[in-house]
């Protein structure tokens, strides 16, 4: 059944690249086939890499360490594996899933990111998946702010079946963080989720703010929060490097999932943000629903990235 | 990343700054430059390069102004386009229509729909005294209705009663139903957020769209975007027809390509940006002000252009001899803080200067700004002719007696004489380079303005 899911996955991936990826593609297949790498064929797929988001400085650097390599064979879908695989390369040593340690109980997972990034519902879909491994999961609503966040949450709470921890709107988020790690103790509960609200990274209130959250939180088990998420949006462009920069200082971030993969969107800012931070990639989010949250396959994701075609094998 | 960026550029038009013509070499090294500034500021890869092959075209034919750099002449071929792209002037929502005027909002998930419905209802609510509704036609997201419900509150708009279990194209109907009995100018209808490629979720915004013909259709976009931005407004575009996009998350870092992406692919104008998370933050578009965010530098162009506005040429031929011969007295001071003031202040001066965001948070946190130079000028205004002439007149009765005309204490008195005898010291430098014949460039500008009123 995963494997069916993740051909979807995979299926909507290339659909969604072949529909943004046409003309480019076809632009490289008529320019690969049966001619040696020249500077229009460079140029060619460095436009391919950073019409995916991949950020001029970072495509440049894999294509010109392309460059200087012979390519034999039917070179327009050998071009784009070479590529795939260089970018498998530098994105496999991050795909790295969540472990929750059962040690540490409660296990506490502070979820941060920008507005409107998917924060919410990814707490939904790693709530429904840790549930799924037979842990219990309590959630705290520490998005005070958002009008409605709270119901929200609690719908989400309802469908992977974990205890919501809330207080009432514009209550202190970190006074909340720190009760609901007090219940979730005296309930025995393996995981802590916190869910956060939408924060710019250049608002220094808002930064400092979660600061607080984790100072907070430390009072209750130094070593917490065992895990600190930054959820990027697939759509967002180079903003992204600002985004993992910001809230890395103010909230040692230890790990990314990036949603909305199931636009069109390919998201290749992950690959210059993998070489400047080598941040674990967690998961992604490709949808909506509870289920839609795959890990990070590193080689899947290089190869959607540059329309490559799947090996045979799998 | 940002600051690279404006350092590159400047090298390259510091090189044109010195060669004499405006050369097709030279235009294709600096637009080699803008091409990568574009890409960094998120505009899609498919407009950057029609707009390079447009200014290329337009720049290499344009003869270089006398008074004006080669560099500068690039610049501001560059930064013109980009406002023409942009669409030059700031078009408001079209409300001409039988009330009550239905209006749309469409988008991706997250990116600022609720939040914008409600701001537009406030503005038009309090700003143009419209009677608006609110209904939010968003049965995915959950709690999405309530989320409408409580903006709807915070901004004194009436939302439509929620009925669970309807359908977006029947709660559409009953909005406009309800808002025609009750007398509402606006209904202002939020929908759920879709992946423009999602053919089901499309569908059923067109058949909303067909069942309410809102008069405005509103992509609210994320300025955040990316290179999809092309994809997102094209293709929302093809399926319901836009009438215009809202940006939100302006308040961000981001350099908000998007915004050309957005507007090229769709030809829509950008009506509107989203500043912050609170109702009140909405704002109308300037194309300017978003052109030079996206090119990544200040303005120079515009200083230039300001600064011939505003210094009548006389004015600052007699200000320059004066200049050269040290005799810069405290009218011409009063003068010079006249025109700062006539220019926007000094954060608006500042504003078009590249490489000064510090200087001006700095001044932004003084608060120094149009009333210290009008406080100024009041002080200048309350002495007499002779003392303008020579301060060395000024003893203390003197100054207390100016103090007590402007309304400010007497130290207020001291520092501005101490800001003249800086600035005069200031001034000559200026006139040096108004000897060799240069004029008032932005350089000499900016040295107008003495550093001890930046807080250190
Ligand atoms: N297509 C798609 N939509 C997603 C995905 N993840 C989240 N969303 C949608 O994106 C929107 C915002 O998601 P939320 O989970 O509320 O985001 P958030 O970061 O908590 O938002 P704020 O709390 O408002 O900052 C919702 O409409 C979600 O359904 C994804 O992987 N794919
Ligand atoms: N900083 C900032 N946040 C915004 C802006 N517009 C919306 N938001 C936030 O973005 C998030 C998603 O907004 P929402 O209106 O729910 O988006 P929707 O899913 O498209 O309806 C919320 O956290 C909003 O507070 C804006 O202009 N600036
Ligand atoms: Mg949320
Ligand atoms: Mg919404």
């Amino acid at each position: 059944m995963a494997e069916a899911a993740k051909r979807t996955w995979l299926g909507r991936l290339r659909q969604g690249l072949s529909r943004s990826a046409d003309s480019l593609s076809q632009g490289i297949t008529g320019i690969f086939s049966g001619r040696k790498l020249d500077d229009a064929t460079l140029e060619e797929l460095e436009d391919l890499l950073v019409s995916a988001d991949m950020g001029v400085d970072a495509a440049r650097r894999i294509v010109s360490s392309i460059a200087s390599r012979r390519i034999d064979g039917n070179a327009a879908a050998d071009i784009r594996r070479l590529l795939a695989e260089d970018i498998e390369a530098i994105l496999s040593p991050v795909a790295i899933a969540l472990e929750i340690d059962p040690a540490r109980a409660p296990f506490v997972v502070l979820v941060v990111g920008v507005n409107g990034t998917g924060k919410t519902t990814t707490i939904g879909k790693l709530a429904h998946l840790f549930i799924s491994q037979g842990l219990s999961v309590s959630i705290a609503a520490a998005d005070t702010f958002r009008a409605a966040a709270i119901d929200q949450l609690k719908v989400w709470g309802e469908r992977a079946g974990a205890d919501v921890f809330a207080k009432d709107v514009g209550a202190d988020p970190a006074g909340l963080a720190f009760d609901a790690w007090a219940a979730a103790k005296a309930n025995k509960k393996d995981v802590l989720l916190i869910d956060t609200a939408g924060r710019l990274q250049n608002k220094t209130g808002l930064m400092a703010e979660l600061e607080k959250i984790v100072r907070v939180i430390r009072k209750q088990d130094s070593t917490a929060p065992h895990s600190v998420i930054l959820v990027l949006d697939a759509t967002t462009g180079q903003n992204v490097h600002s985004q993992v920069e910001l809230f890395r200082q103010a909230c040692d971030v230890s790990g990314l999932i990036m949603t909305k993969l199931d636009g069109t969107a390919r998201g290749g800012v992950l690959v210059a943000v993998a070489e400047r931070f080598g941040l674990p990639i967690h998961a992604v989010g490709v949808g909506e629903q509870m289920g839609d949250l795959r890990h990070f396959d590193a080689g899947a994701f290089a190869r959607a990235l540059v329309g490559a075609e799947e090996p045979e094998s799998a | 990343m940002f600051d690279a960026l404006q350092e590159r550029l400047g090298a390259v038009f510091g090189r044109l700054t010195d060669r004499g013509a405006l050369k097709e070499s030279d235009v294709a090294e600096a637009l080699r430059e803008v091409r990568v500034a574009l890409l960094e500021a998120d505009v899609s890869l498919s407009v950057v390069k029609d707009f390079i092959a447009r200014v290329q075209e337009k720049a290499v034919g344009e003869e270089v102004l006398r008074s004006v750099t080669p560099g500068q002449m690039v610049i501001k071929v560059v930064h013109d386009h980009l406002v023409e792209m942009l669409g030059a002037e700031s078009v408001g929502l079209n409300l001409r229509a039988n009330p009550p005027v239905p209006i749309l909002i469409v988008g991706l998930q997250g990116s600022g729909k609720t939040t914008t419905a409600a701001k537009i209802a406030m503005r038009l609510q309090e700003r143009d005294k419209k009677k608006v509704y609110l209904a939010s036609l968003d049965v995915y997201r959950p709690a999405a209705q309530e989320q409408l419900r409580v903006l709807g509150e915070q901004a004194g708009v009436p939302t439509l009663p929620i009925i669970a279990g309807q359908m977006p194209i029947d709660i559409a109907r009953r909005a406009m139903q309800a808002a025609k009995l009750q007398g509402f100018d606006i209904v202002v209808l939020d929908t759920a957020g879709r992946l423009h490629v999602d053919g089901a979720l499309m569908n059923e915004v067109a058949a909303i769209r067909d069942a309410v013909t809102p008069s405005e259709t509103l992509l609210v976009a994320d300025a955040l975007t990316g290179q999809d931005a092309v994809n997102v407004a094209g293709e929302f575009h093809k399926h319901i027809g836009l009438t215009g996009i809202a940006l939100t998350r302006i308040d961000g870092d981001g350099r908000g390509g998007a915004a050309l992406s957005m507007r090229a692919v769709t030809g829509c104008p950008i009506k509107l940006l989203g500043t912050g998370e609170k109702l009140d933050a909405l704002e109308d578009f300037h194309p300017s002000r978003i052109a030079s965010r996206i090119l990544g530098m200040g303005d120079i162009v515009s200083l230039v252009e300001k600064a011939q506005e505003t210094i009548d040429a006389d004015d600052a031929a007699r200000l320059e001899k004066k200049f050269l011969k040290g005799q810069f007295d405290l009218n011409d001071m009063a003068a010079q803080f006249r025109q700062m003031r006539r220019m926007g202040g000094m954060s608006g001066l500042m504003a078009l200067l590249p490489g000064v965001a510090k200087a001006k948070k700095q001044i932004a946190e003084s608060q120094l700004d149009d009333r210290l130079l009008r406080r100024q000028e009041a002080i200048i205004g309350s002495m007499t002719a002779k003392e303008r002439l020579d301060i060395r007149v000024l003893n203390g009765s003197r100054r207390r007696r100016i103090a007590g005309g402007a309304g400010v204490e007497i130290q207020d008195v001291n520092r501005l004489l101490k800001q003249y005898k800086q600035i005069s010291t200031m001034m000559k430098k200026v006139g040096k380079l108004g000897k060799k014949g240069k004029g008032l460039s932005p350089e000499s500008l900016r040295n107008l303005i003495p550093p001890q009123q930046f807080p250190q």
